[in-house]
């Protein structure tokens, strides 16, 4: 298999359709009409005058100089998707989908979010080009992310909190489904990251590789290394698609929660197993009998327990190195960044800052090494706040 | 020729239609699963699906969602699974179709999880997020195994599709009645009794087709009967019962419901 192309919808073993009968219609139809806009040059036009001047793109390329000089080693450059419209990367991935859903004449659209900034992009995104919005969003991320949930209240979404099975991402992502199953006729499923049956995950990848070849563009030459955080994976495939071929060491980060040992973690790709979930073959966090595992990350973002299908198939290759960073590293990431260059990351984003500031340390001056700053952090200064409070006697 | 083909061979003779009643084991707990068998059976069942909890059950809808979860804080294993099985097998001969999710399968491995299976008495599984174009692996382990795959179909399903199912089907075809997920109706739609009829006219005479999701009353059976099913398969209502009823009364109960829908497949 050619990396990057999938065959019958598949990664080698990774990805497929496992998907309930009354689903196969719409994702053919999806399919169908993702293989049109893809070659549509007016389609493309049309997406990208509204991620220049909705969204905000491109996205500065900058060189973190003061965290370079304060770990001492590579330089350190930031991809700034933090800067993008709603905070996060994943207005790329909305943008693209909400007009796409527009051209197949779609009324309804729903989303689930784990953060809720998958949520406030799809509400965004829906907002700008006409179309009614509807989120399903796990009652505890309600809880932890209210900020978020306000905003899309603001943005005229309609908010379902879920109250199934762990109350996080992956049972947002359940009753999403379910949701599609029963509306199927009038309803766009508009999927937040590169997970979820064919074509979702490829379709997702294009739409979020604006990331990478925007970075390929503004270094002179490609980077020695390019870091990012993986949760379900858009915005590391984003970045490591467009430079997959061009000899880059590529390093994904997932969130080691409290410690991989202690089960508390959402890394799947570091302590999964092969198994089956919302439509794909993957890596997955389960226990012997496939029952999938309640997963921990100080991000509720990474909070998976599941990861996009073309990452596993890119782990077993090799291509891509899968490392992880505790809640603590990750705390501490984000404060170095916010210090020394007055950028305050997202959580996840942090995971990636904390491996490239461990790896920095190690390479050669002439060494570059670029991060994707995922998304901004004022979403979670509570969480950090909360945890700084409950901490402080352990980390003075 | 499987427990399962034998079955509807032999209501054809009769001039019935089979009734298919789904339970999830373990739910409220195992040793009631065994009193609400002997229900089942003695109410005259023809098929009993055995559902076998999963933590992220996307086709099921409140009713049976809320019996996973129940079952999996009580302790679901799949090694629990067949022991009741084994015991059930004990009492009854009546085709027993396994019903979970296709990562419970591919975690054991198709072909180990499939030999264990029918060794303990199992003739059929259903797996509604297994779809055709992923199925290779699994029907080559149920063919090894002998063990029915009763795959489902949509009313949206188109003609070669259905087809296709039809041809990777053995036991019975699973109509789904309803866009939407398991759970109680109020109404039968047009679009299901056309999506019947079609699928009697292009495979009918191949394999045997079941409607399920949202089946609850007799007068759903009798309607669905009058319009060509082969059988009709009630989950969430037996569900329902078991929430609702003291257990001293809940194998009486089950009797009685299961005796007055299997009533009303009998033709004319
Ligand atoms: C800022 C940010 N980064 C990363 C992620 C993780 O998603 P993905 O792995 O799809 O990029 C999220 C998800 O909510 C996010 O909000």
């Amino acid at each position: 298999m050619k990396i990057g192309m999938p065959k019958d919808g598949r990664f080698g073993d990774f990805g497929g359709k496992y998907i309930p009968e009354t689903l196969v219609p719409a994702v053919e139809e999806l399919e169908e009409n993702y293989q049109k806009i893809k070659s549509d040059k007016s389609f493309q036009n049309e997406l990208d005058y509204y991620l220049k001047n909705y969204a905000g793109r491109p996205t500065p390329l900058y060189f973190a100089e003061n965290l370079t000089k304060s770990v001492g080693g590579a330089k350190i450059y930031l991809k700034r998707e933090d800067l993008l419209h709603g905070g996060a990367h994943k207005i790329n991935n909305t943008l693209g989908q909400a007009l796409l859903a527009k051209k197949m004449k779609k009324k309804r659209i729903i989303a689930e979010t784990g953060a809720g900034q998958h949520g406030v992009a799809t509400a965004m995104a829906c907002s700008c080009l006409g179309l009614p919005s509807e989120v399903y969003m796990g009652y505890k991320d309600t809880v932890r992310q209210q900020q978020n949930v306000f905003r899309m209240d603001l943005l005229g979404c309609k908010v379902y909190p879920v109250k199934s099975g762990s109350q996080t991402l992956k049972d947002a992502i359940n009753e999403a489904i379910r949701d599609w199953i029963t509306n199927v006729d009038t309803t766009y499923y508009l999927l937040g990251s590169a997970v979820g049956p064919h074509p979702y995950p490829v379709m997702v990848r294009d739409f979020q590789s604006v990331i990478g070849k925007e970075i390929k563009k503004q270094m002179k030459n490609v980077p020695d290394t390019v870091i990012a955080c993986v949760g379900g994976g858009s915005n590391a495939i984003g970045t490591f698609y467009p430079m997959i071929d061009d000899g880059v060491e590529m390093i994904g980060v997932e969130a080691a929660g409290k410690g991989l040992k202690t089960g508390m973690h959402s890394a799947t790709l570091n302590a999964g197993k092969k198994g089956v979930l919302h439509g794909m073959m993957t890596y997955l966090l389960q226990d012997n009998d496939g029952q999938i595992k309640e997963t921990h990350s100080i991000s509720a973002g990474l909070d998976y327990p599941g990861v996009g299908p073309e990452h596993a198939f890119l782990k077993d290759a090799g291509n891509v190195k899968y490392k992880s960073a505790t809640d603590n590293e990750v705390i501490n990431a984000f404060l170095a960044l916010t210090k020394t260059e007055g950028i305050i990351p997202a959580l996840e984003s942090a995971h990636a800052i904390s491996h490239a500031i461990k790896i920095a340390k190690t390479r050669s001056k002439s060494d570059s090494i670029v991060v994707t700053l995922s998304g901004r952090g004022d979403k979670d200064i509570d969480i950090v706040k909360q945890y700084l409070r409950k901490n402080v006697k352990n980390s003075r | 020729m499987s427990k399962i083909q034998d079955k509807f061979k032999e209501l054809k003779s009769k001039n019935e239609k089979a009734l298919i009643s789904y339970i999830m084991t373990g739910f409220p707990n195992e040793n009631t699963t065994l009193t609400i068998v002997r229900g089942l059976v003695r109410g005259g069942a023809d098929i009993i699906e055995l559902g076998f909890p999963f933590s992220d059950p996307i086709a099921d809808g409140p009713v049976i969602q809320n019996a996973s979860t129940v079952s999996l804080n009580k302790g679901a294993k799949i090694e629990k699974f067949f022991s009741l099985v084994k015991k059930i097998r004990k009492e009854t001969d009546i085709p027993l179709v396994l019903m979970t999710y296709t990562n419970v399968l591919y975690t054991h491995g198709y072909s180990a999880f499939m030999s264990k299976a029918k060794s303990v008495g199992i003739d059929g599984l259903i797996l509604p997020d297994m779809s055709i174009e992923e199925s290779k692996e699994y029907l080559k382990s149920a063919k090894k195994n002998n063990l029915d795959t009763i795959f489902l179909v949509s009313p949206n399903t188109k003609n070669d599709r259905l087809k296709k199912i039809a041809r990777a089907s053995t036991g019975f075809l699973y109509m789904v009645a309803v866009f939407g997920t398991t759970g109680v109706q109020t109404k039968i739609h047009k679009y299901t009794i056309d999506a019947i009829k079609n699928a009697k006219k292009i495979v009918g005479k191949k394999i045997p087709i079941g409607i399920g999701f949202g089946v609850s009353t007799p007068a759903d059976v009798k309607k669905y009967v009058s319009v060509g099913v082969d059988a009709v398969i009630v989950g969430s209502a037996n569900l329902k019962i078991i929430e609702n009823t003291a257990p001293s009364k809940l194998q009486r109960k089950i009797v009685n419901y299961t005796k007055t829908l299997k009533k009303s497949t009998r033709v004319n």
